[in-house]
């Protein structure tokens, strides 16, 4: 009986934090699990355009960047400010494209091949020029599945 | 003396998860990339002959966009937010007017005949074209085929398309086709 009364006198009952650690640790795992991390460097200054009818990118994995615009301020003394085209980690010509997509096209399994996607992400003030040489490019080694990356509008 | 065994204090073991949750957060792209889908044209084989690409000019709306962004849909020059209604009318075709495309009553699978529109939309555009420009208006058709096919979901399956199921829009994509053809490029602005 004595000992009933002496719990009932302390003030306050410390939650338990023992599994605290545990939910912490769940968080962790989820984040290690869905992070992926930046593989390549950006070189270019890409600012999206924006489009409200945008559909999500299926399989992240089957997909080639190509990105277009501007080169970033601390290259522009090297490279100009005219628009670039960056594949993987470097500035590239038009006419590397067909290097560029028969590399990562080897890099897949031989199901994936046919689902394959180039995802353009070019800068909103590029000139449809470049985009269309690119684009006659890929047509040229039938990579025909595109996608213009843009960004959904922001909802007021 | 030895009733309690010392424990290990675990009270920071919570501290240590959380910096490593934190460096998690931080270095985690989350982002999804989104964007308009298209599927480029094949390169046209140098046997094929001309004639057989030949598209009844009813059947056809061009879309110019020159190099200051302007637009033309038709033979009207409009702003980009005209051009949904525009594109609305032009495939829908709603009095049967002669100057806009014809319908082809074609079977399909699951769920019967059905008047589909003949029409296709060339874009064109200019080399000075800006890309904002392109997306905005590529954007607009996209916006315009998509609440058609809404609209007939809606008619034949009393929902919209997107909480149809997979069948359901198979079906609604063939009775409300996306035809975008992006042309090869040309120079508009050089007379």
């Amino acid at each position: 009986m004595s000992r009933f009364k002496k719990t009932e006198k302390r003030s306050v009952p410390q939650p338990p934090s023992g599994s605290l650690s545990d939910i912490v640790f769940m968080l962790l795992f989820f984040f290690m699990v869905t992070t992926t991390m930046r593989e390549t460097e950006n070189k270019v200054m890409v600012k999206l355009p924006e489009a409200s009818e945008v559909a999500k990118l299926e399989r992240k994995d089957l997909t080639s960047y190509i990105n277009i615009g501007t080169p970033i301020r601390s290259l522009q003394a090297q490279y100009g400010n005219d628009s670039r085209i960056q594949l993987n980690d470097s500035f590239k010509t038009v006419d590397e494209i067909r290097d560029f997509i028969a590399a990562e096209r080897d890099a897949m399994s031989e199901a994936d091949r046919s689902f394959m996607t180039v995802a353009i992400k070019a800068d909103e003030t590029t000139r449809m020029g470049i985009v269309s040489d690119v684009k006659q490019e890929l047509r040229k080694c039938s990579a025909l599945k595109i996608m213009y990356t843009a960004r959904r509008p922001a909802e007021e | 003396m030895g009733k309690k065994t010392p424990e290990i204090n675990s009270s920071s073991t919570a501290d240590i998860a959380f910096l490593l949750l934190c460096y998690f957060l931080m270095t985690t792209t989350m982002d999804q990339d989104m964007g308009l889908q298209r599927r480029l044209p094949p390169m046209p084989d140098p046997n094929q002959k001309v004639e057989d690409q030949k598209v009844n000019r009813r059947n056809i709306i061009i879309v110019k966009i020159n190099s200051a962004d302007r637009l033309l849909a038709g033979t009207e020059p409009m702003h980009v937010s005209e051009l949904k209604d525009k594109i609305k009318e032009f495939l829908t075709n709603p009095v049967d007017d002669p100057n806009l495309p014809e319908k082809e009553e074609i079977q399909i699978e699951g769920y019967g005949p059905c008047m589909v529109s003949k029409g296709v939309i060339s874009l064109q555009n200019d080399r000075g074209t800006s890309y904002q420009a392109y997306i905005a208006v590529q954007n607009e058709l996209v916006k315009a085929v998509n609440e058609l096919r809404d609209e007939w979901a809606m008619a034949n399956f009393g929902k919209t398309y997107i909480n149809c199921d997979e069948d359901q829009q198979g079906i609604v994509r063939k009775a409300v086709p996306q035809n975008i053809s992006e042309a090869e490029p040309k120079d508009v602005s050089k007379k």
